[in-house]
């Protein structure tokens, strides 16, 4: 079947002795069954990967808190509405309708979790990393978000306060983490380099000068 | 429902495991399976409560033990089952054994991606009334089990919390997964200290917020 061809997996559809998994010869009849039949068009199915593999990703959130972190005006407009304020840089749609940034301060982090499925902000950071959506993230982070920093290898002064967010509904959260120190002048691009994927969910924190890329 | 996706506070499941350098995708059929149940979705015969509900309503024990894209696939296969879009027979003889049946909408055309992404679903709705609740007020969640969908996780009910924001209205999942229309109703961000959540052993800076539909709470 054309879909997978191209697919750099050591797997070929038809070949004797390497058999795909269950799961991915039920993906594949499902897809050619819903072509055949007209529901889907191929060519959209492509499309729809490509806006996730290549499009958008965590440098749009990066883009955002670098812009947040030069421009006062810009971080007040994020925190009346952080939809149209993100949409200013061009991002939004599907699963970032809804946008709510909350900031971290040295009196509190924040840190972002769905309990119930997998809610995460597709429109600036992608999509969700497997271990987001994974059973020890989602049952620990509103018990013990300290003990998942740990896991992460972040341990916050034992008088910061920590605040989880559980996106239970259809608002989506994006962290601003702190400015770190040591980056006074910096353009809004070297500071982008240094906004991590986690520092924006609440598991990590910003590299600092030093571990700029 | 109380099912398997209501995970918050469970313990046992052992350290989250940061993978570094993660790809994307971690095997050729995850892109697809995620592409198929958005392109599906746009089909629009059924919306995301409905199709979260059906995540949420597969066994326990295989909900827990499947990956994320694994549930996705599953559950969308059932939806397509249920409306006779896709039959089992046909998935399990791999090819189309009758007609294409028709649908709320057309297929997702290559050309309209982008557009239909940008677009996404907004669930917000214009205001039919006053909020109730206003910030700083403090509340308490109902103490509910109901059979069907809900948005308001077991370690979070019956608990006193404050109004923190009024975040809009939105359409209202427990009704909108079960047929009985969007029923929208004001939403907030409600947040409880951790000792109310998870007793007195906990950390006094600890704090969780959720968001909240305004009928699951009452005034305090």
């Amino acid at each position: 079947m054309a879909p997978h061809d191209d697919d750099h997996d050591h797997h070929h559809h038809g070949d004797e002795g390497s058999p795909l998994s269950p799961v991915a010869l039920r993906v594949r009849a499902l897809e050619s069954i819903l072509i055949e039949k007209g529901y889907v068009e191929e060519a959209a199915l492509d499309a729809i990967i490509d806006t996730y593999q290549t499009k958008v990703g965590p440098r749009n959130g990066a883009r955002v808190v670098a812009r947040a972190w030069t421009d006062p005006d810009y971080l007040r407009r994020l925190s009346v509405d952080a939809t149209s304020a993100i949409a200013e840089l061009g991002f939004g749609g599907r699963q970032g309708e809804h946008m709510v940034i909350v900031e971290n301060t040295p009196q509190q982090h924040n840190l972002v979790v769905c309990t119930l499925c997998s809610c995460y902000p597709w429109s600036v950071l992608g999509l969700p990393p497997v271990w987001y959506k994974s059973a020890p993230y989602r049952s620990k982070a509103v018990i013990d978000p300290r003990g998942v920093l740990a896991d992460f290898g972040v341990d916050l002064p034992a008088g910061t306060a920590i605040r989880v967010w559980d996106s239970t509904a259809e608002l989506r959260y994006l962290v601003i983490p702190m400015r770190p120190e040591g980056t006074e002048g910096w353009s809004e691009e070297r500071l982008a380099a240094l906004v991590t994927r986690d520092s924006m969910i609440g598991t990590g924190l910003p590299l600092g000068p030093e571990e700029a890329p | 429902m109380n099912g398997a996706q209501d995970l918050g506070g469970m313990m046992g499941f052992g350290p989250v495991r940061p993978e570094p350098d993660e790809p994307v995708f971690h095997a050729p059929w995850e892109p697809r399976a995620l592409a198929l149940t958005l392109a599906c979705g746009t089909l629009g015969e059924w919306n995301i409560d409905i199709s979260r509900h059906t995540r949420e309503s597969l066994h326990p024990a295989r909900y827990l033990s499947a990956s994320y894209y694994e549930i996705w696939i599953e559950a969308l296969t059932r939806l397509l089952a249920e409306r006779g879009l896709v039959t089992e027979e046909e998935l399990a003889a791999g090819r189309t054994l009758a007609d294409a049946k028709p649908t709320r909408r057309p297929r997702l055309a290559a050309v309209d991606v982008a557009a239909t992404l940008a677009r996404g679903g907004p669930c917000d709705r214009p205001p039919e009334s006053a909020a109730r609740f206003a910030v700083g007020d403090r509340v308490r969640t109902r103490n509910f089990h109901p059979a069907g969908h809900t948005r308001l996780p077991r370690y979070a009910r019956g608990k006193r919390g404050t109004i923190e924001r009024v975040q809009g209205v939105f359409v209202f999942p427990d009704s909108n997964a079960h047929g009985g229309g969007e029923g929208p109703q004001w939403v907030y961000s409600v947040a409880f200290a951790g000792s109310e959540l998870w007793g007195g052993g906990a950390d006094p800076g600890h704090s969780v917020a959720i968001d909240s539909w305004e009928s699951y709470l009452e005034p305090l």
